[in-house]
């Protein structure tokens, strides 16, 4: 270990002139970024109302498992018996046979309520937000399903490649405090 | 069947017709009469805990002071090996590798430049503490702290020279690679170092092919030719070099003396060793000086074409940024020259925005480009000049030793030192003397 500030001389009183100068540099850097940092910490999440389903979320995340996932907004839904979310194009039974539906994971589920309706809910575990469902429901439902960031999962990256390949910039840093954007009724 | 298909087209009519009145709410939300059912709320998890980040800063700091504690003081290559694993585990698998100082320069950067971005603490303390410490100590974060480097320092198992002019140019990529980064940062385009990072693949254990590929070949290369990423892309390890040449403290090869018995002389797989100089003749100080001379006249020329090239640049350069791209795609589209739409393209229009109101926002991005251009390319420029001052000016030097900027502290020089054997007392002391 040298210390070489003892080194005297033109070129020591220049490096020390020069230490002193970066040290008020990053001191003056952190100083000005952090007085400026009054603001809320930002996540990634998807404008439902920009967003087009074309099915990026599932394939450009970083992660073996997209963070991206649909989410229901159960209070738009009109709980449809046929249901264009659920449902392939022309099924050949209105049942909730593999065959018939839209999700290619199965990860939409629905229960019978009251005639005629039905609830249908996602298993989280199963979606890999391919966004079917959602190009279904917004070309002839409500557009109750959306994709979302689910931030137990996202690992916040700083350059989202998700956000990268995503054609119509829906995808975009929201404050953490208000991390989703859940569709509502006055909206839908 | 029929009945299904009576139905979509009813809905699709419905739709259509519905659509524009009442937005896109076509069936009312039903109100459950006979069983009262209750509609359920989505679940909303909340984004991971601020606790954790700030857990990853203290461990950056624990880890940088062990660091330059083991490199200075304690001149071990064993516990610098053992804390660099540690740093892969930590911030490389555990922590997927984000959030890295090197990354963190585009986070600063976009801060300074865009008053409604707020960079996160984490950030901008990642970015600033590896400075900080190696103000003082050099390169102690390089050495064992940064997961990247460490991956390197892992298989450089057959390391060869390069010569002093082909790195000193090589390491030109890294200036280019910070330049653009900082730029397009600057105009809020890209991050590209994060989106370029070629070994987050790994540390994820998933990732785009073609960043695996670039991450595999760059861990081949590695073999023979010591941390290239360090050396010639590294964008923050530039920062840090220039900071490292006046650290208070820095790597020594002997601990107390030189005896120049070249032992240490092929020990760095980074070619960080400098020999001392020997005497210069006369004809050699004239004809040096005469070119000093030179190439510091060529400074501001280089300076001013560096700049000149990265303003005929912006149109290319600009095409990163998205709306740029858009713009460009929505004209081609109006004046035909392109057929069909793309999802972009239909989004944008869906907006209703003009289009013209979209070509002048792409023109200020195209012209803030422009300016950035000049700064990036002219600073680049500076940079080619100084180079080729460096490699044209001698530095007398008595002892071998660790050059300041290249030296990454990874400690393996230290053992090749007889008075480090002293030291360690493996040695008489007499044999280590002159």
């Amino acid at each position: 270990m040298a210390e070489d500030s003892k080194r005297s001389g033109r070129r020591g009183f220049l490096r020390d002139g020069l230490w002193g100068a970066v040290v008020a540099g990053i001191g003056g850097l952190g100083g000005f970024l952090l007085r400026k940092n009054s603001k809320d910490d930002t996540v990634w999440q998807i404008d439902p109302y920009t967003c087009i389903a074309c099915g990026n979320c599932a394939t450009h995340c970083v992660l073996e498992d997209s963070a991206v996932k649909c989410v229901h907004a159960y209070a738009v839904c009109g709980y449809c018996r046929i249901c264009f979310g659920f449902f392939g194009p022309e099924p050949a039974n209105i049942d909730t046979g593999a065959e018939n539906q839209l999700c290619p994971t199965g990860a939409i589920s629905r229960t019978f309520i009251e005639d005629p309706y039905y609830e249908y809910s996602i298993d989280e575990e199963l979606c890999n937000g391919c966004g079917k469902c959602v190009k279904g429901c917004n070309a002839f439902g409500n557009g109750s399903l959306f994709l979302q960031v689910r931030h137990d999962r996202c690992v916040n990256c700083n350059e989202c490649s998700i956000a990268v390949a995503c054609p119509t910039g829906a995808f975009r840093r929201v404050s953490a405090k208000e991390p989703y954007i859940v569709k509502s009724v006055r909206h839908a | 069947m029929r009945r299904f298909l009576i139905f979509m087209y009813f809905s699709t009519f419905l739709s259509v017709g519905a659509g524009a009145v009442l937005g896109a709410e076509r069936f009312p939300p039903p109100e459950f009469v006979e069983t009262h059912h209750q509609i359920p709320s989505p679940t909303l998890p909340g984004p991971r805990v601020d606790v954790y980040e700030y857990l990853d800063v203290v461990v950056l700091a624990a880890a940088l002071c062990l660091s330059s504690y083991l490199v200075l003081k304690r001149r071990s290559r064993k516990w610098i090996l053992g804390l660099m694993l540690f740093s892969l585990g930590y911030f490389g698998f555990w922590r997927q590798g984000c959030v890295c100082p090197i990354g963190a320069i585009q986070n600063v950067t976009l801060s300074l430049f865009d008053s409604d971005y707020a960079i996160p603490l984490t950030a901008l303390l990642f970015f600033l503490l590896p400075l900080l410490f190696t103000l003082f100590f050099g390169r102690t974060f390089c050495a064992a702290v940064c997961p990247l480097g460490a991956m390197q320092d892992l298989v450089a198992l057959k390391p060869m020279k390069v010569a002093r002019w082909l790195e000193s140019g090589l390491r030109l990529l890294a200036w280019v690679y910070l330049g653009s980064a900082v730029l397009f940062a600057a105009t809020g385009s890209a991050f590209v170092i994060c989106r370029y990072d070629p070994f987050v693949a790994f540390f994820r254990f998933s990732g785009s092919v073609n960043m695996i590929v670039v991450g595999l070949c760059l861990l081949g290369v590695g073999v023979f030719i010591g941390r290239p990423y360090c050396r010639f892309l590294c964008p923050y390890g530039l920062i840090l070099r220039q900071i490292s040449r006046i650290s208070k403290w820095r790597v020594t090869i002997t601990p107390d003396e030189c005896i120049k018995c070249r032992l240490c002389e092929d020990s760095c797989p980074y070619g960080a060793i400098r020999e001392p100089s020997g005497q210069w003749d006369r004809e050699y100080y004239v004809k040096s000086k005469k070119r000093l001379g030179i190439l510091i006249c060529l400074v501001p020329v280089l300076v001013f074409l560096g700049g000149l090239g990265g303003w005929l640049l912006r149109g290319v350069t600009s095409e990163v940024n998205s709306r740029v791209r858009l713009a460009d795609r929505i004209y081609m589209e109006e004046t035909g020259q392109v057929e069909d739409t793309i999802d972009a393209s239909d989004a944008f229009r869906s907006t209703g925005v003009k289009a013209e109101v979209l070509y002048e926002e792409s023109a200020g991005i195209v012209d803030s480009f422009g300016r950035g251009g000049w700064f990036v390319g002219g600073f680049l420029g500076l940079v080619v000049g100084l180079k080729l001052i460096g490699l044209s000016v001698k530095r007398g030097r008595s002892d071998y030793e660790a050059e300041r900027a290249s030296c990454v502290a990874c400690g393996r020089c230290f053992e090749y030192c007889p008075r480090e054997q002293v030291r360690l007392k493996n040695l008489r002391e007499a044999v280590g003397k002159a």
